[in-house]
């Protein structure tokens, strides 16, 4: 068993829980994820890694509420436990001493963006960012990347909060002002990183994407969350979850992610990571 | 009493075929303690006892038998347990025709003595009703790490906590148990006896560590560092290989392990009560002729399927699955789609809606002293199905390989091992079961493990302490 030793909401359908686990705390890097299940009935479902401590022995995981685990996950409290937990599961991602990278993070996918341009910074490289909601109560994180981000851009949908738009205009904008990027890291829904990658392969600019199908194991011996990267199928669990953002075949990926929509809208349960 | 000397085998209860296609309980019921005592009359209690060698764990056959046809299954249990650790599990799913029973004298004319249904019996009659027991054991202190729960892992362990040492077990997953928990199907194995018999063989003190990957939560070298005096591998070879054909992304497609694996360990046949869904169409293919495939395809029937067709490259001859498990499958309306083998799987926005397959012949014998398939030119055929299910074996998962260095490994990823000790390259690790062999039956595997348990004792005990 797994205690959660703190819970917070970072909005109103947003939670980030802090569960002791130290196996997955020594030797976790930036990029990877985990799979829990929250309780002896559980479903496996992965959740990158937003934040973690090898001395303390903890794990953090930022997700929105969407469905059977994340509602299950929300009724826990501080002090409850969850089942399993396990990892650190996939490759971290591959991190390089570049110049200047801006991030590019869609929802949620501002949690798993966080711990890589956090270390990106560490390692000297200039940082900006992008972040995209639908709306304001879904951006999450502007204060902890406010710390170490050069250059924060916020785009809404609705406009209710920094520009109305979508990333992928802020990032065009920026890109044609002349800002030189030597690397995108655009980590959200899949359709954003499809749309982020067909713009930054317009300008010749390397984007790294970490991708999120539906998974089973994680370890590698299912296939479940298989997806063509160069015309070659990998397996997202081991050989990801971070690919270069020009040769993920998105469209495939979205089909599969959306295999069991009826069975999720159905017992209104999904089987996606959030 | 004098021995029964009819050629044939006390038949054995089963569910009837229309029935068992709807519902996941056991096929096969097992024999009342009369059924048992009858069969157990048809050992001749020869004394060349052909049969011990044909048991990968070596179980004193005769003598158990013995025992059950006196009625003392008590005593038949205490000697079945004292050599395999799970004989409940082993009487349910052992390729006993090739093993055991292909060598029993009564088998030169007739039937062989129902080895594995005796062994199931007397487990099950243990397991219902004797009290458990817990010897006393000795522990000497040392520590010794395995790596996996499966068949291997688990009897390793349990071979040495008898042993005395600190047996700690690591499993990726969140249930003990591997390929009996995830791979065979309920109605072949059900899973609240695996979790039980699991359960008792791991009572002398084995510490369990779920949800750790060896090789990526902690690697072997570090286990090594922290006081392991040696480390058992029995990961298996869960890596499912795929046909590398067009279409195999399509939803609807899946790998034999995935779609058991949701089944079976996720209860997916429960949905929603579970919350892991699988899908299922009307018409099936499983393409592959072994155990997984028949086991693949019969699952699928029961999840609601109407044709479930197996396809497989050679004739019924060469089909690698249990002649059992085929003969069940018929039974329950499978559709054999022999010298076939698919080069295209169609589909029609991104689902699956049929299947290009060649026809095939067969040629010369290849390697592995099998017909090789031979394509027809020009014979393709399309068929209709909604659902694919690929079961042409695995490979070992390239974690452990990937991350301890000095171990060395096959050009296909089995962990070299020399065959006596189950020792590898690498000092103190030792390695069994599928990761060695390459996909092979449970009991191999459990051989394995205990093989590689009496190395380690031996190994560790005639060390002179530092």
């Amino acid at each position: 068993m797994y205690p959660i030793l703190s819970k917070q909401k970072l909005s109103n359908h947003v939670e980030e829980i802090t569960v002791r686990a130290p196996y997955v705390a020594r030797r976790c890097e930036p990029g990877q994820f985990i799979i829990l299940r929250v309780d002896d009935e559980g479903e496996r479902i992965p959740f990158t890694i937003a934040e973690c401590d090898a001395e303390q022995g903890t794990v953090s995981i930022i997700y929105q509420v969407v469905g059977y685990t994340t509602r299950k996950l929300s009724e826990k409290k501080a002090g409850d436990t969850i089942s399993d937990f396990v990892g650190p599961l996939g490759k971290p991602a591959e991190l390089h001493h570049h110049e200047r990278v801006v991030g590019v993070g869609g929802g949620v996918g501002a949690a798993p963006l966080y711990p890589q341009l956090k270390k990106l910074s560490e390692m000297g490289v200039e940082v900006d960012l992008i972040l995209g909601a639908r709306n304001k109560d879904l951006v999450i994180l502007e204060d902890k990347f406010r710390t170490f981000c050069k250059n924060i851009y916020i785009t809404t949908d609705d406009g209710s909060y920094g520009m109305k738009g979508l990333v992928t205009d802020k990032l065009k904008e920026l890109i044609e002002k002349g800002v030189k990027y030597d690397e995108v890291i655009a980590i959200g829904p899949l359709v954003m990183m499809k749309f982020v990658s067909l713009l930054t392969k317009q300008y010749g600019i390397k984007t790294s994407v970490s991708l999120n199908p539906v998974m089973i194991d994680g370890t590698g011996m299912c296939g479940g969350c298989r997806v063509t990267v160069g015309g070659e199928t990998k397996f997202v669990c081991v050989d990801g979850p971070d690919f270069d953002g020009h040769r993920v075949d998105y469209d495939e990926l979205m089909r599969r992610q959306g295999m069991y929509k009826t069975e999720e809208s159905h017992a209104c349960r999904i089987g996606l990571r959030h | 009493m004098a021995p029964n000397m009819n050629p044939r085998k006390v038949p054995i209860p089963e569910q009837k075929p229309d029935e068992r296609v709807k519902n996941f309980n056991e096929v096969t019921l097992g024999y009342t303690p009369g059924q048992a005592q009858e069969e157990a009359l048809r050992c001749l209690q020869c004394k060349t006892r052909p049969c011990v060698a044909g048991c990968p764990v070596n179980v004193k056959i005769p003598e158990f038998i013995k025992k059950v046809s006196e009625g003392d299954f008590e005593e038949a249990y205490g000697i079945l347990v004292s050599e395999n650790c799970l004989p409940a599990i082993c009487g349910r799913v052992c390729p006993q025709e090739t093993q055991c029973e292909a060598l029993c004298v009564r088998s030169k004319k007739g039937e062989p003595v129902g080895i594995g249904r005796l062994e199931r019996f007397v487990a099950d009659y243990a397991m219902e009703k004797m009290p458990e027991q817990v010897p006393e054991i000795k522990k000497n202190g040392i520590r010794v790490a395995v790596a996996g729960s499966g068949p291997a892992g688990l009897t390793c362990a349990g071979e040495l906590a008898r042993l005395g040492y600190d047996v700690t077990i690591f499993e990726a997953l969140h249930a003990l148990g591997g390929v009996l928990m995830y791979g065979i199907p309920e109605f072949r194995l059900p899973k609240k006896l695996v979790e039980k018999e699991i359960a008792g063989a791991l009572k002398l003190g084995v510490r369990i560590e779920k949800n750790v990957i060896v090789g990526k939560s902690i690697t072997v070298d570090e286990l090594l560092q922290g006081g392991f005096k040696a480390v058992f591998i029995g990961c298996g070879a869960g890596l499912p290989s795929f046909l590398k054909i067009e279409g195999e992304n399509l939803n609807g497609v899946y790998s034999a392990n995935e779609f058991l694996t949701r089944v079976n360990l996720m209860k997916a046949y429960d949905f929603p009560r579970s919350p892991t869904p699988v899908k299922m169409g009307k018409k099936v293919a499983v393409i592959g002729g072994g155990n997984v495939a028949m086991d693949a395809a019969r699952t699928a029937k029961r999840l609601g399927a109407d044709e479930v067709y197996i396809v497989y490259r050679r004739s019924e001859k060469e089909l690698p699955a249990r002649l059992e498990e085929i003969h069940h499958a018929k039974e329950e309306g499978i559709i054999l789609k022999l010298l076939a083998a698919p080069v295209k799987i169609l589909g029609e926005n991104g689902w699956v809606t049929g299947m290009e397959c060649v026809e095939m012949e067969l040629g010369e014998p290849d390697a592995s002293g099998r017909r090789r398939p031979i394509e027809k030119k020009e014979s393709n055929f399309v068929f209709p199905v909604e659902t694919v299910i690929i079961a042409i074996g695995g490979t070992p998962n390239p974690l452990i390989r990937q991350t301890t260095p000095g171990l060395q490994v096959q050009k296909w990823g089995g962990i070299v091992v020399d065959e006596a000790t189950m020792k590898t390259s690498k000092e103190n690790v030792y390695a069994g079961g599928d990761i060695v062999t390459g996909a092979a039956t449970v009991i191999l595997a459990m051989g394995a493990g205990k093989k590689a348990a009496r190395a380690i004792h031996e190994a560790l005990n005639t060390k002179i302490p530092a």
